[in-house]
């Protein structure tokens, strides 16, 4: 017994046990284990069953990770993923059929259609924010697409990455495997190996603000898209408010009103709040409020718990643009409210920074609309409301520029992890000498006209007009 | 120097960068006229086009309007009848347009390569740098030339240089990279777009396998000769992604199929080494080399079945057929990229199958059968970025395929809507109204709040009503959690 408690942990999980994890799953891959559907539909309803049945662990490795309330670990993780998981089920047979396609002139006689096929081995870096539904969602999309999936779960939410290193090694099959490690930087190694990527990175998710809207309803949905996503800890949570002078003051007066509904008039006491991740985060926040140019704009919250790594929300008026706090991602508690002349000129703010992931728009105003979603650059937009549009499934989720490259949810996960593999079908049959030496002024005219899709064109050269 | 070809580019970026900002580049207006412009450049050109590539490349103008001319106009034509419609916005939404798009183009399809990519950019209402191949000057020159005359010089441009003209532009920062190349180039290019999260399209190589079912029809045999030739060194000598790279055949066809390849390559090219007809020339001395020691290597010299000799002056090569050179030696793992044909005998066709898959994914793999369940089997147990029955190269001019490769052979893909998708953001865009704000979506959080949104996420109605109507039901979840 004694030398058991001697033995490590685990692993330590160096080169040579990456390389051997990943030539034992490119041998279940080339088995061809991976790619039937009868497999895949296997490995979805394991997965929605292992969320059924252990709900509760789940909600108690994230209380334990991010004292993430109940119901928001319910709404945010748990029903998301069974909703990911429940629509790939229906949808998947569809999705795997090859899609025939048109063919021209130019290459008749033939048939041609797109294949979808699996990538092969597929890499997952999950995050801490959302432990558990930024693991699997995108697993959800590899195993959908037929591929064998090495998932890394982020060491900063160890209960979750624990409770899912058990729980997928008893329901999943094998090749779903899951590994602990460091960092790494995984642009430039992708590099290496020519390996496709997708990264759903982050951005200062911006929420603009009209006058000509329901305040209290606006009120509540822009506090349910930064307090109540994690506390603001959501790639997708409102980072920061661009309002009108005017409206400001009427917008803060709501926005505490609805707050004290909400969380009380101790903050720190609610239940309903998640805590700041770790203490590096804590003193990460806490710094962007460090600035006394910055401290005095608060108008509401700043109240700070330590030992419980707890902060208020807190919202602040007309920061300097230069402060820390406006140019860097929030990631935390606090809303800090920009006011300009006009509105209009809240998109030319909003585009002269880097392209965030998303943006929000509150407004009844039918041309502002039109005008936010034709020149505001994000990877996705919603109207009068924020963060919902992450559960549209049949919306692609994802980042430009900064926020990053490529996107997921639905049928997008399905295809990010596949290769649409072109597939053209000819007969011996309908072979023009034209394409072939020796080349004459004849059969030039011939593939002018071929080319060209010009009929009549093809029947003169043909006649040798 | 450096520093100042590096600040004169910075400048060219802004310029672009502060012509988008402009909007200019956004309307369908713009996009058409552009593309128009560019069809009217080839009509107007359409010679010298023919000059440069024969100079560069000593193409034959039926290769170059089969392969290049031919191919540009078409995809010109398509995009300019679908350009709007692909433009508007889809009822899961997508908006076209991004920004900056940086683009590298080949040696050896250099109008295609240049052009295509060009006009899926223009497309999706982008502003553009063109960097053409070096390796081809004539061409390079004469887009560099004639582009800005056609096109809109604020929002596309060509910039002209070598491997430190490349490096200058990585470093700056564009908001989409499109490459054509080797795969050793590849690396850095994904490497410097790393820096700047610029996503990229690599569109690179690979050993493109034939496999050549044993055919019994004397007119298949003939039409499958054509088309092989066709394949291999009709693109350029070879010098193409998707040419052929070696073929896969039974051991007792051999010999029939080697008869008629023979003599659909003097059919072809004439009889004559000293003076082959319709054929392309090597791009450079370096490449001339490169082959020139691929063909005098003693173990592979002894394969040689057919060809073999080498025209320095002319940089040409006869067109070459090798039976079962090693499968270890550099012909049989790296790209060859030129009129040298290996041909590889196996006792079953069926083994071919294993045999590619024990290689890189290439760009393209080409099957002759008409053995239905045989296509089935390499369509299913095999990958590459495309797949051709019975013909070779053609699916590069259907523009409803999307062209790609797979693993070493590239990621992205473009042609007809997918060049326009290829530099576009598909932006989500959802419209909520204030009607209808649900309670249970905001804390305090409670029992009643908790069941209401389960049953929602259940979609059941139902019990939803029967809630809100303040019916007491079990407990769905297991006490303690909620106080």
């Amino acid at each position: 017994m004694a030398s058991e408690d001697k033995k490590p942990k685990a692993a330590c999980f160096d080169g040579e046990a990456a390389r051997s994890l990943v030539k034992e799953l490119r041998g279940t891959f080339d088995a061809g284990k991976t790619k039937s559907y009868e497999w895949r539909v296997l490995q979805l309803k394991s997965l929605l069953k292992l969320t059924k049945d252990h709900e509760d662990d789940i909600i108690d490795a994230l209380r334990s990770d991010l004292s993430k309330p109940v119901l928001e670990a319910f709404v945010s993780e748990i029903a998301m993923l069974k909703s990911s998981c429940e629509f790939t089920l229906k949808q998947l047979k569809r999705w795997m059929v090859p899609e025939k396609v048109k063919t021209s002139i130019t290459t008749f006689p033939s048939s041609a259609e797109i294949v979808s096929e699996p990538l092969g081995i597929v890499l997952v870096i999950s995050a801490w924010n959302y432990p558990f539904l930024l693991s699997l969602d995108p697993v959800i999309g590899a195993i959908a697409a037929g591929n064998a999936v090495v998932l890394k779960p982020s060491e900063i939410a160890p209960a979750t990455s624990s409770l899912l290193a058990k729980l997928l090694g008893e329901y999943m099959d094998s090749s779903l495997r899951k590994w602990k490690s460091g960092k790494h930087r995984i642009g430039s190694a992708a590099a290496k190996h020519l390996t496709p990527v997708s990264l759903e990175l982050g951005g200062k998710c911006p929420v603009i603000v009209d006058s000509n809207i329901n305040l209290i309803i606006t009120a509540r949905r822009i506090i349910a898209g930064k307090w109540g996503m994690n506390n603001g800890q959501a790639c997708i949570s409102a980072d920061h408010i661009i309002t009108t002078k005017d409206f400001a003051p009427k917008l803060i007066d709501a926005l505490k009103v609805e707050l004290v509904k909400f969380y009380g008039n101790d903050p720190l006491a609610s239940e309903d709040l998640s805590r700041i991740v770790s203490s590096n985060h804590f003193a990460r926040v806490t710094k962007l409020l460090d600035d006394d140019k910055v401290s005095g704009k608060i108008v509401h919250g700043g109240q700070k718990d330590q030992s419980n790594l707890k902060i208020a929300p807190t919202i602040l008026l007309d920061v300097p643009e230069d402060s820390l706090i406006m140019n860097e991602e929030i990631f935390g508690p606090l809303l800090p409210i920009v006011t300009v002349d006009n509105l209009e000129d809240s998109f030319n703010i909003i585009n002269s920074g880097e392209k965030p992931l998303a943006a929000y728009l509150f407004t009844n105003n039918k041309k502002l609309k039109e005008s936010f979603v034709r020149n505001v650059s994000a990877g996705g937009l919603l109207i009068n409301d924020v963060a919902l549009h992450i559960t549209n499934p049949y919306l692609p989720f994802g980042g430009v520029g900064e926020s990053g490259i490529g996107s997921y949810h639905g049928r997008f996960s399905f295809d990010t992890f596949t290769h649409k593999k072109a597939v053209l079908y000819r007969s011996f049959t309908g072979d023009a000498s034209a394409r072939y030496p020796p080349y004459t002024p004849g059969k030039l005219r011939l593939l002018k006209a071929l080319l060209s899709g010009n009929i009549l064109g093809v029947i003169r050269a043909l006649l040798g007009w | 120097m450096e520093a100042e070809e590096g600040l004169r580019l910075g400048r060219s970026v802004t310029e672009l960068r502060e012509t988008f900002r402009s909007g200019r580049t956004r309307g369908v207006a713009w996009r058409k006229s552009q593309l128009r412009a560019i069809l009217k450049l080839i009509d107007d050109h359409e010679d010298a086009i023919f000059e440069a590539l024969h100079q560069d490349l000593g193409k034959h103008p039926v290769e170059v309007y089969r392969d290049e001319i031919g191919v540009v106009k078409k995809s010109a034509t398509n995009s300019l009848s679908c350009v709007e419609k692909w433009m508007a916005p889809k009822k899961q939404d997508k908006y076209g347009g991004g920004e900056v798009g940086g683009e590298f183009t080949h040696s050896t399809q250099v109008m295609t390569l240049a052009l295509d990519p060009l006009m899926g950019a223009i497309s999706a209402g982008n502003t553009v740098v063109v960097k053409p191949s070096e390796l081809a000057p004539a061409c390079s020159s004469f887009l560099a030339n004639t582009l800005p005359l056609y096109l809109d010089s604020k929002a596309v441009k060509v910039i002209e240089g070598g491997a430190d003209i490349s490096q200058q532009l990585l470093q700056q920062k564009w908001d989409k990279i499109f490459f054509t190349g080797s795969a050793r180039v590849g690396r850095i290019v994904m490497s410097e777009a790393a820096k700047h999260l610029t996503p990229v399209t690599l569109e690179l190589g690979g050993k493109c396998p034939i496999i050549l079912d044993t055919l019994s029809d004397p007119s298949d045999i003939k039409v499958a000769a054509k088309r092989i030739a066709g394949g291999k060194w009709g693109p350029c000598s070879g010098q193409a992604c998707i040419a052929i790279d070696y073929l896969l055949v039974e051991q007792k066809f051999a010999s029939t199929m080697i008869e008629f390849l023979k003599k659909t390559i003097s059919r072809f090219y004439g009889e004559n080494p000293k003076n082959l007809k319709n054929l392309s020339r090597i791009v450079n001395k370096h490449q001339f080399e490169r082959l020139r020691n691929i063909l005098e290597d003693p173990s592979i010299a002894v394969s040689i079945i057919h060809g073999g000799s080498l025209d320095e002056k002319n940089l040409t090569i006869e067109p070459t057929i090798l039976l079962n050179p090693p499968l270890d030696a550099d012909i049989m793992t790296e790209e060859i990229f030129g009129p040298l044909l290996p041909i590889i005998t196996l006792t079953n066709i069926q083994e071919s199958i294993e045999f590619i898959n024990s290689r890189p994914k290439p760009l393209a793999i080409y099957a002759f059968t008409k053995n239905d369940s045989f296509k089935k089997k390499i369509l299913a147990e095999t990958s590459s970025g495309s797949v051709a029955f019975n013909d070779t190269m053609i699916q590069f001019v259907c523009d409803t395929l999307p062209f790609g490769g797979v693993g070493q052979s590239g990621f992205g893909r473009y042609h007809g809507k997918y060049s326009f998708d290829t530099f576009s953001h598909e932006k989500a865009v959802l419209h909520r109204s204030f009607f209808l704000d649900l309670e249970p979506r905001y804390p305090p959080w409670n029992d009643f709040k908790m069941q209401f949104i389960r049953f929602a996420y259940m979609f059941d109605y139902l019990r939803i009503v029967l809630l809100l109507l303040g019916y007491k039901l079990k407990k769905i979840f297991s006490p303690g959690h909620l106080a």
